[in-house]
């Protein structure tokens, strides 16, 4: 019986990394051969010419997840240490299962929000809205990852920085934070490479902007509008270029799950 | 304190154990009085229902006394750790708490520096007194109260920092020190007077986490006695450690009791009659006995005391 069971999920853990395999294979064989040099410094070329690249896109995602982050980090993080260290009061609670809603809503729906209050106030569509959308996907994930790893910093650690006659705040922010920091970092990352592909709270906030165009109230690029945008074109060079955007998007949030794997593997470690 | 910036005292004190030596340590400023020489008389104990404090034989208290609890009772919620504890403990000594597991003495411990306040739900009647003012009084300071009285836990617990940093970081917060040079002579000091630096002076950057458990333990007292106590409290300092860790750390208490008063919570009998000048003994939340530790462990006054100390229950 022992070996029946071992048996069937070693063929579903088998099974749960195939579809991986396949989009990376695809992915390659469909992408790899559109990119170059090009890809990575050139503007996209007009309809009808061949070349050009996705350099205002892969700009746009970067400007667009920093926005994101620097608006939605410490948010999150503070939110977390409250939940942490506020425990079971009706107010965290409440945050709380506010934060688990909030990572159900489907992001189609969180772009839409941001057009109502945002795009639509503002006038336009803009970084700004689009860097708020992915904020606000992006928090209830830190949050909540904020809050589990400051729970799992010893009680110990925190009653040894109380005893020595630092003040509650000088604990948290000294010594607990510190402890949790590469747990929080890793969650971070996570977060970020998570958001660095959603298209559907961008469709209506950052909106996609073929020209070099980097202000805060102007619509811009990411490669995720972008793959969207070439793939439902009719042309085929269009269709090539948004398998090797699609590479390039895959790779970069590998290369962050991988980075965060490591800094996971060294908890608590320093020099 | 003479020295907050520092923390040395004088290291080579005379013993003042022998019964001979008359009075060689004059009370420090600010420790609660009436003291003053006679230190070969017997130390009288309170051990009392109320009142504590010289409700014992009702002579006068020879040495000074750092902490005197007066028919302090504490509950958790509805349930009472500690009913009426009125327990005198002198300064400058090792006063060992010992009893079965849930018997209060870590409670009492704790109640000391007020730890248990991060406890919610907590209430306590009767007092505490520190140098005479009650640990709980709305004019003290609690940062300041745990700066006087400080604490090593059970379960080590250095910071995951550098192993300077573990020293140097309640200080510099606490504002004791100004410079660099003040800092790493305070680190230095107190990881020597923690019988540490030997070990660690060629790896003070490196993660404390790296060191052995008697070494973190270690660690853990001299980041304690940077910032200057008068107390230490000890919570089964030494239970989970090894024989030979567990030595030095019995050492560095006979070394450091010259300098403060400290109280060690301790399962180990032959721990408390080690390292203890007095031992106190509870049992279910009450003080059952308390006196000199050779007195408690060869010549107990209560039954239960007896029972406990020679293993026929607890």
């Amino acid at each position: 019986m022992n070996q029946v069971m071992l048996g069937l999920t070693g063929v579903a853990a088998v099974l749960v990394v195939i579809p991986l395999l396949l989009i990376f294979q695809y992915l390659l064989s469909a992408g790899a051969g559109a990119i170059n040099l090009d890809f990575f410094t050139q503007l996209p070329a007009p309809v009808g010419e061949t070349g050009g690249g996705m350099a205002n896109a892969l700009l746009g995602t970067l400007f667009l997840v920093l926005l994101a982050g620097a608006l939605g980090i410490p948010l999150a993080v503070g939110a977390g240490v409250f939940l942490a260290e506020g425990g079971r009061s009706p107010l965290a609670t409440a945050v709380r299962f506010t934060a688990d809603v909030m990572n159900g809503i489907p992001s189609i729906v969180v772009g839409i929000f941001v057009w109502a209050w945002v795009v639509v106030s503002m006038g336009r569509f803009s970084m700004l809205a689009g860097g708020i959308a992915l904020a606000v996907m992006l928090l209830p994930m830190v949050t909540r990852t904020t809050e589990e790893m400051v729970r799992l910093v010893p009680k110990e650690l925190k009653e040894g920085g109380i005893a020595l006659g630092l003040t509650r705040w000088r604990t948290t922010l000294g010594i607990v934070l510190p402890a949790a920091k590469s747990g929080i970092l890793t969650g971070v990352l996570v977060a970020l490479a998570r958001i660095a592909g959603e298209t559907a709270p961008l469709l209506f906030t950052a909106f996609g902007n073929p020209f070099w165009e980097w202000r805060l109230n102007e619509p811009i690029s990411a490669l995720p509008l972008l793959i969207y945008q070439y793939a439902i074109s009719p042309y085929d060079e269009w269709h090539r270029l948004a398998w090797a955007a699609a590479l390039v998007l895959i790779g970069l949030v590998l290369t962050v799950s991988l980075v965060s794997r490591f800094l996971i593997r060294n908890p608590y470690r320093q020099s | 304190m003479a020295n907050p910036s520092t923390g040395r005292r004088p290291t080579t004190p005379p013993d003042p154990r022998t019964p001979t030596a008359a009075s060689p340590l004059s009370p420090p400023p600010g420790r609660a009085g009436g003291a003053g020489s006679a230190e070969s008389v017997g130390v009288s104990l309170g051990v009392g229902s109320a009142g504590g404090a010289g409700s014992g034989e009702g002579s006068p208290s020879p040495r000074p006394l750092a902490i005197q609890a007066e028919d302090f009772s504490f509950w958790y919620g509805k349930t009472q750790a500690l009913q009426g504890i009125s327990l005198d403990v002198p300064a400058q000594r090792v006063t060992a708490l010992i009893g079965p597991s849930g018997c209060g003495k870590s409670t009492f411990l704790r109640s000391i520096n007020r730890m248990n306040d991060l406890i919610p739900g907590t209430r306590h009647t009767g007092r505490i007194l520190l140098d005479g003012e009650s640990v709980h009084s709305t004019e003290r300071d609690v940062v300041e109260l745990r700066k006087r009285v400080g604490m090593v836990f059970q379960k080590s617990n250095p910071f995951p920092k550098s192993i300077y940093e573990n020293v140097a970081y309640g200080a510099r917060v606490n504002g004791l020190v100004s410079t660099r040079a003040e800092m790493d002579a305070l680190v230095e000091n107190s990881l020597r007077r923690a019988a540490l630096w030997d070990e660690v002076k060629d790896r003070l950057p490196r993660s404390a986490l790296g060191l052995s458990g008697g070494q973190q333990q270690r660690l853990c007292i001299a980041r304690a006695l940077a910032v200057s106590p008068d107390v230490i409290l000890m919570d089964e300092p030494a239970s989970a450690l090894d024989p030979l860790a567990t030595q030095k750390i019995e050492e560095l208490i006979h070394e450091l009791k010259d300098d403060y008063t400290i109280l060690i919570v301790t399962h180990n009998m032959q721990q408390a009659a080690r390292v203890s000048d007095f031992t106190a003994f509870f049992f279910m939340g009450e003080l059952v006995e308390v006196g000199r530790t050779e007195e408690i462990f060869t010549n107990p006054r209560k039954e239960q005391t007896e029972a406990y100390i020679t293993g026929r229950f607890g």
